[in-house]
């Protein structure tokens, strides 16, 4: 076997040390039975730094109040930090104003929050929404609910058999009925990063508007939403170190004034008589009602350890492992990688001959090892490489090589219960 | 962890190397099918019975180890029983695996308590009852049952014998 630690630059190995990295996680260190937790299910749901949970205990003992409305020293401070959380969520993504950033409850709701906003007012029978066979079921129901009302249509951009988008495919299906991309960023099934720079471009040069499913690109590389130009960017917190029930929407100022509101409520309006509500500015307008005030304050939280390690030293940390993770696996007979794309994070979905993923996954948990098994909210994925269900490993910045030994060791030992 | 690592027993393996009564029933009395959409898994249950016993019974589809050896050890358990005894064991089976029934009590499961562990595996469960579930509806005259329909997990559509 080769050595990777070879091919790497030196300079790489010695500024990220993943066990002090480690050390910041507490739950890393559980036992599941006599096992140590090796845990590979972070696509899912990354784990929570010491920091983000003290950050999480300072804010709800000293800090907890209702936001935006009373003038008391607690509201004060409440609505201080929940504004500097948007900041730093701001900066994280490079958008140009706080105000293009929205709570959401994640991923799911961001996108629904453009469905309701912007495809219920702008999208008419007959007009045409390109979506992309990689897409997760949270980018493609909402859009099918909203095609059933309105009569619109759906388009969808196939995969090659590596799990990578057919782009001359994606040019052809744009016509002049065409009124909407969404896209996912990276594939949560299969790990592949799209080339969304490229394919948003094309977009805007027909007039076309494009919504970023980010929640597996966000916490694994820098996003530069300015860079990218993209009209619409959504992720969730929890995949990024972060909690729960907290997630953002960056979108365009422009588009953001122009959409209705999602849901009404308190918060999100200027004045209220029974004759007529006139809305809030941006981006209180799309947040109605009491927001997890503390899970926005640990969603910043988790933006600043992130950013303490380094995006791109993350991304090279991940990369190292999905390298070797890729070729250790390439050794066990029997092992299909599905999803072989030459852009991936490191996100490895396979099959066992003969063995069921439901079966893999509770005797990998055996041994202490969580993966996913299941179709990953990606039927549509599933259906293209015509498997039912995979396993899924999916690396974040604080997994090891020897996580990864431990994985094919496991693996072995599932092949061996069948024999 | 917990009993998952005696889920695996030989005893299962085995029924899933080797299934007992795997196969198709030709001019069956009951037939169902059943489907866990959760993970594709697919099960198809026929069964004869005379002399108010189940005679014979047979199953195919695609599944995980876990339902299809619970599959085969069900068939095995049932044939030669009555419809009120097959629907004992049923009710017992599910009742043991959602933590209900304490095998450690009086009951009529024999060696199907081997799958008691999957108590502690909130996810597996239903891959051991979906085969239970399936004998149900044949039993029932029902041709097909799913693990994601909650309030009534048995939809009838039509009459098969």
């Amino acid at each position: 076997m080769a050595n990777v630690y070879a091919s790497m630059t030196p300079a790489a190995n010695t500024v990220f040390d993943v066990e002090k990295i480690r050390a910041d996680f507490p739950i890393l260190s559980i036992k599941v039975g006599d096992k140590p937790l090796v845990y590979l299910d972070n696509a899912a749901s990354c784990q929570m730094p010491r920091q983000v949970i003290d950050q999480l205990v300072h804010y709800q003992t000293t800090q907890h109040a209702n936001i935006n409305r009373a003038v008391h020293y607690l509201s004060e401070v409440a609505t201080m930090e929940y504004e500097k959380a948007r900041r730093r969520i701001q900066q994280f993504v490079n958008a140009r104003e706080e105000r293009e950033i929205i709570f959401t409850s994640g991923t799911t709701e961001s996108i629904n929050l453009v469905m309701q906003g912007y495809g219920r007012k702008f999208i008419k029978a007959g007009d045409e929404i390109i979506l992309t066979t990689l897409e997760h079921h949270s980018n493609i129901v909402p859009w099918q609910m909203l095609a059933e009302e309105k009569g619109a249509i759906i388009r969808v951009v196939p995969i090659n058999d590596a799990g990578e988008l057919d782009i001359t495919a994606y040019e052809k299906l744009f016509n002049d009925r065409t009124k909407f991309v969404g896209l996912i960023h990276v594939s949560n099934a299969l790990g592949t990063i799209n080339p969304i720079k490229p394919m948003i471009t094309f977009a805007h040069q027909r007039g076309v508007p494009v919504l970023i499913d980010g929640a597996q690109a966000a916490p694994h590389r820098v996003v530069d939403v300015q860079d990218l130009d993209c009209d619409f960017y959504a992720f969730s917190a929890h995949k990024l170190c972060g909690p729960t029930g907290i997630g953002m929407l960056y979108g365009k100022s422009s588009w953001l004034e122009a959409m209705q509101p999602f849901k009404g409520g308190g918060d999100m309006i200027a004045s209220v008589t029974f004759e007529k509500t006139t809305y809030a500015a941006i981006p209180h307008k799309f947040e109605a009602g009491t927001p997890p005030i503390a899970a926005a304050i640990g969603f910043g939280a988790a933006i600043d350890y992130l950013d303490s390690i380094g995006m791109d030293d993350i991304a090279a940390h991940e990369h190292e492992l999905l390298s070797y993770a890729t070729e250790r696996m390439t050794e066990i007979k029997g092992l299909r990688i599905i999803g072989t794309a030459a852009q991936k994070t490191a996100v490895l979905s396979f099959t066992l001959d003969g063995i069921h993923p439901h079966d893999i996954g509770t005797i990998l948990n055996e041994d202490g090892i969580a993966v996913r098994t299941g179709h990953h909210c990606a039927q549509p994925v599933m259906e293209r490489f015509k498997v039912p269900a995979t396993s899924r490993a999916s690396f974040a910045f604080y997994n090891t090589r020897s996580e990864v030994d431990a994985l094919i060791a496991g693996i072995r030992n599932v092949q061996k219960v069948f024999l | 962890m917990m009993n998952s690592k005696s889920l695996y027993q030989e005893v299962i393996l085995d029924h899933n190397r080797k299934p007992r009564n795997y196969g198709v029933l030709d001019n069956p009395s009951y037939h169902a099918v059943g489907h866990n959409p959760l993970c594709g898994d697919r099960l198809d249950i026929a069964l004869k019975i005379e002399n108010d016993q189940i005679s014979h019974i047979a199953f195919h589809g695609e599944s995980c180890a876990i339902c299809k050896a619970s599959a085969s050890m069900m068939t095995a358990a049932v044939k030669g029983k009555t419809r009120p005894d097959a629907e004992t064991l049923i009710q017992e089976f599910r009742d043991m695996a959602t933590g209900k029934l304490d095998p450690e009590q009086p009951n009529h499961l024999g060696r199907l308590t081997v799958f008691s562990g999957i108590r502690d595996l909130p996810t597996r469960v239903k891959c051991a009852i979906l085969p239970w579930h399936t004998l149900h509806a044949a039993l029932n005259a029902l041709t097909s049952v799913s693990t994601e329909s909650d309030d009534n997990p048995v939809q009838a559509t039509s009459v098969s014998d």
